[in-house]
């Protein structure tokens, strides 16, 4: 093999590529990106980088790329794929030929339904130009609007309180964070933003976005009308899966991979946002993730079985999130759970632990000032990988090492 | 030339775990080994600065505890993603019940 071409220069993109090195692989890679920047993490966006600092903090430096003989096009995108002739063709004119190939494309905002043109006012995140023009509309006495209470929505919303913004977030559903985050922890999230001056207001159906010349507006489904000088829409992503799905790619939510992410073309492989895998430890259930620890994961994986190794996926879901001093740390999914055990951490921080029908435990979801929670969380994700079945007596009470229970 | 400092009685750190050690102005890690060895690195994670003292300690690897990025304590080595940038490591010396690192 001798030409390895990785579509989407994100997180797991990058990953894939180093991780090619790090297995000795001295053919050649090419990592090619429709952004302009160097890979850089998307979690600063709604968090630090947009109080601190507008250049985007790159997943690794161009020195690195040099050293590792990655070539990197940025500003491009691969727009067909042809399989039979295994080559790339690019937006500006140029054809790649690989040996195989990695998809990496990501995903991007779902649109707000029936909303079409350009809008400088109603805005989504997920790039860093979207972060810098959301910084520039994000002042002080400026009335912020989220459509979406997920956590990127709620994190800007921290984020545009510090910055001194106005923040009203409204959420179609009953409670924010209703997929994937038990109630308990979401009622945390919501009384501190509360106590932080963000009007949330749930259950609440929007009708109508529009923007003018000086205001966004939503008219809400019950009559009201709420205007802001911006509106950003975090109502989830989309996985970007056109190129393989015009390629003839078999998609099923994402681009669907085997075990060892492979795409129904054995020369293709995916990973990251885009793709939607079988997971183990839930019975190999299909679904598809949008986290950072995952895109790095499985563009390690990735790497691995481009050249040939057949490992499977093994990792446990992880996912964190940052909003004012609190962090939540989720492992593990929670559906099918049919118990949950309460454990205090230490003030104001807990954890509950998703045990199934046989005891098994299946996730754990923690939070809590700083990283509180994140050592038995920790913790927690190596006892759903090796499918333990620990006491919910030891699991509740504090005085209980976690670590002791991993071992027994 | 070494620089001395105590850091704690041997027995105020468990074994596989890591304390916080602040001393002029700077913050150090103090790790006990399973094998009852005691080491000490930066304390701040070299992705995001953040405090390994709240991290997983597991065999020879500490875990920092806002992205799991991992190094060796004993090396300091990064071990990958997102963690490129190794620890560094101080001397440790242990005497008369108590743990000392030379801060340098
Ligand atoms: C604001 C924000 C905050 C987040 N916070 C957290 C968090 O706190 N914790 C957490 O776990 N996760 C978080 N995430 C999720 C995490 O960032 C993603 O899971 C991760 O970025 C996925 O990486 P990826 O490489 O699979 O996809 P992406 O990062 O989406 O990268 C894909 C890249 O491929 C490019 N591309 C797509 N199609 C083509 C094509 N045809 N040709 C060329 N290039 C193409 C895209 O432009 C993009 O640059 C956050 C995401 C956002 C947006
Ligand atoms: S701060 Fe340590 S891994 Fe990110």
């Amino acid at each position: 093999m001798s030409h390895i071409v990785i579509i989407g220069a994100g997180e797991c993109g990058a990953r894939a590529a180093f991780a090619l090195r790090e297995r000795n692989f001295d053919g050649q890679i090419t990592l090619v990106g429709a952004e302009e920047h160097l890979p850089y993490e998307r979690p600063p966006l709604s968090k630090e980088a947009l109080l601190n600092g507008l250049e985007p903090k790159l997943v690794s430096d161009a020195a690195r790329y040099a050293d590792a003989g990655i070539e990197v096009l940025t500003g491009r995108t691969v727009e067909s794929i042809d399989r039979a002739g295994k080559t790339a063709r690019l937006s500006d004119g140029q054809m790649l030929s690989y040996d195989r190939l990695l998809l990496t494309t990501g995903a991007r905002p779902r649109p707000f339904p029936g909303l079409s043109g350009r809008n400088h006012r109603i805005r989504t995140l997920r790039t860093h130009g979207d972060a810098i023009a959301i910084r520039a509309g994000v002042q002080p006495g400026a009335h912020l609007a989220i459509i979406g209470g997920g956590f990127i929505g709620l994190e800007l919303a921290a984020t545009a309180r510090k910055l001194g913004a106005k923040v009203t977030l409204v959420e179609g559903l009953p409670r924010i964070l209703s997929r994937g985050v038990p109630a308990e922890l979401s009622a945390v999230i919501a009384a501190r933003h509360k106590a932080e001056g963000v009007e949330i207001l749930c259950g609440v159906a929007i009708q109508q976005l529009s923007e003018g010349p000086d205001h966004a507006r939503i008219l809400t489904e019950d009559g009201r009308t709420i205007a802001a000088d911006l509106i950003v829409v975090g109502i989830g992503a989309v996985p970007n899966v056109e190129l393989a799905r015009d390629a003839g790619l078999v998609i099923d939510n994402g681009i669907a991979v085997d075990a060892h992410l492979r795409t129904s073309d054995p020369d293709i492989f995916a990973a990251g946002d885009c793709c939607s895998f079988p997971l183990p430890h839930y019975g190999g259930r299909r679904v598809r993730l949008e986290a950072w620890r995952n895109a790095q994961d499985q563009g390690t994986l990735a790497a691995a079985n481009l050249l040939g190794a057949e490992e499977t996926v093994s990792a446990v879901p992880w996912f964190w999130s940052d909003q004012y001093d609190l962090t939540l740390q989720i492992a593990g999914i929670a559906d099918g759970a049919t118990q949950a055990v309460w454990r205090h951490v230490t003030e104001g921080a807990f954890i509950l632990f998703h045990l199934d029908i046989d005891g098994r435990l299946i996730a754990a979801s923690g939070i809590g000032p700083g990283n509180a929670v994140a050592r038995d969380i920790r913790l927690a994700e190596r006892m759903i990988a090796a499918r333990l079945r620990p006491d919910p007596v030891a699991l509740a009470s504090p005085g209980t090492k976690l670590k002791t229970l991993l071992v027994a | 030339m070494s620089n001395w400092v105590e850091v704690c009685a041997t027995d105020e750190i468990d074994e596989e775990d890591v304390i916080r050690f602040d001393h002029a102005g700077r913050t150090f890690a103090v790790y006990r080994s399973p094998d009852d060895e005691f080491f000490a690195t930066d304390g701040l994670c070299t992705h995001e600065k953040i405090h390994l003292a709240e991290g997983l300690v597991m065999d020879d690897i500490i875990e920092c505890p806002k992205h799991n990025g991992r190094f060796s304590y004993k090396t300091g080595e990064a071990k990958g993603a997102p963690v490129c940038v190794d620890l560094k490591t101080y001397p440790v010396k242990v005497e008369g019940g108590s743990v000392f690192i030379a801060v340098a």
